[in-house]
């Protein structure tokens, strides 16, 4: 029974009873009342004497290291790309269409889109404190900054649609990840990037800006494996933006 | 001596980590840091820090700080938020020193701010350290609960260190 009470997050009520408590020390079970995260005896004395040992890592958890770094330290490119190959091979064994295995990397891609997010804000917060709550600037910024901590430079170009109001588009020249992709024709136009295409709509979703990418290739002379990135929104996003600023 | 609630909310209005606990300044009691919302207020505080969500969405969509600075007050208890670029609320009730428990005796006064906004605005950015560092790890993907022991320690350690 006792596993039933209501964690933060778990949507269901279940069937709690007065006698049941939380199995991580708070929750709210609606018999009982809050049972708040507070401090006790003893944890006030082991933060009292900053001694604590909760895990078997606590001495040296993922809290104690720093998340600013002075220089991005980058990895080999063919690392990456071996990393990335296997990830297609895997997406690509798993679906049953072209559309699933797009859609497949770009689940991948929008995990990693949502972490990225907070980080490359952090870290540059620490230099310039500000949220990014305007359509424009959120774009800017995933073109600059966070596609600088990603790919070690920033994205080619970002247009907007010239026919439609709701569409924007980030350009890149020569992704790094389909570097040394080259599609076979019985693929029709499947894109890899759309690894990348998943990271942007991460991001953008987690910010609030609810949006839909998809990785486009529109080669052109020179830039074979040129890439835009068309990234729709969400209609009600304008309607937000034009109450909030005009 | 002021106690404080401090909650992290998600994305979809979700609950993700909660603490209770006063300031270790000059404790009150014999357990330094532990907090004294009267049983009553207790019972409020999650419902004080969700209507107060209203306000937050409404400002954080105005305002391009992180941290939003008192946003609401209800019966005594002030209402300090803080949003991350990922949309995720940290908020921090506290009891209001000045007004004398307000709550159980039906008065609500705006009082003068003895509080430090700017040890306020330090704790948040901690947490919002502390968070990222959560959010990185493979196994935690957004909008999980925050259950890590270490996690916990963490955060009591910033509340202690500003608050």
């Amino acid at each position: 029974m006792s596993d039933k009470i209501i964690n933060p997050s778990v949507p269901t009520l279940g069937s709690l009873t007065i006698n049941d408590s939380s199995t991580s020390g708070f929750g709210y079970n609606p018999s009982v009342g809050p049972s708040s995260n507070a401090i006790t005896k003893e944890t006030s004395s082991a933060l009292l004497n900053k001694r604590a040992v909760l895990t078997p890592t606590s001495s040296n958890s993922i809290y104690d290291r720093s998340l600013s770094t002075k220089k991005s330290q980058g990895i080999s490119v063919s690392s990456l790309a071996f990393l990335f190959c296997e990830i297609v091979s895997w997406a690509r064994r798993l679906s049953n269409s072209i559309l699933d295995l797009e859609n497949r990397l770009n689940g991948l891609g929008y995990l990693i889109g949502q972490k990225y997010l907070e980080l490359v804000k952090l870290r540059e917060g620490m230099k310039y404190g500000k949220r990014e709550n305007k359509i424009l600037e959120i774009l800017q910024f995933i073109h600059g900054p966070l596609w600088r901590a990603i790919f070690g430079r920033t994205a080619n170009d970002l247009e907007k649609s010239q026919d439609v109001d709701d569409e924007y588009m980030i350009i890149d020249n020569t992704p790094l990840i389909s570097k040394f992709i080259s599609i076979p024709k019985d693929y029709g136009n499947l894109n890899c990037s759309a690894f990348v295409a998943g990271m942007i709509e991460g991001a953008l979703d987690l910010s609030g800006f609810h949006a839909h990418v998809v990785a486009h290739s529109s080669p052109i002379e020179g830039l074979p494996q040129r890439t835009v990135f068309l990234i729709k929104f969400d209609p009600l996003l304008f309607t937000r933006e034009n109450i909030h600023f005009s | 001596m002021s106690s404080y609630y401090f909650t992290i909310i998600g994305t979809r209005d979700n609950p993700l980590y909660e603490l209770e606990f006063s300031s270790f300044k000059a404790p009150a009691s014999l357990i330094p840091g532990e907090s004294h919302f009267t049983a009553k207020v207790k019972e409020l505080l999650p419902f004080i820090a969700n209507s107060s969500l209203d306000l937050v969405e409404d400002s954080q969509w105005l305002t391009p700080n992180f941290n939003l600075g008192r946003i609401d007050s209800f019966g005594g208890i002030w209402v300090n938020a803080f949003v991350t670029q990922g949309n995720v609320k940290f908020i921090l009730c506290y009891d209001n020193p000045n007004s004398n428990n307000s709550l159980d005796n039906g008065i609500s006064s705006g009082g003068s701010t003895k509080y430090d906004e700017s040890s306020m605005k330090h704790f948040f950015n901690d947490a919002y350290d502390l968070y990222v560092k959560a959010l990185l790890n493979p196994f935690y993907g957004a909008n999980d609960p925050l259950v890590s022991p270490d996690f916990d320690y963490k955060i009591k350690i910033v509340a202690k260190k500003y608050l």
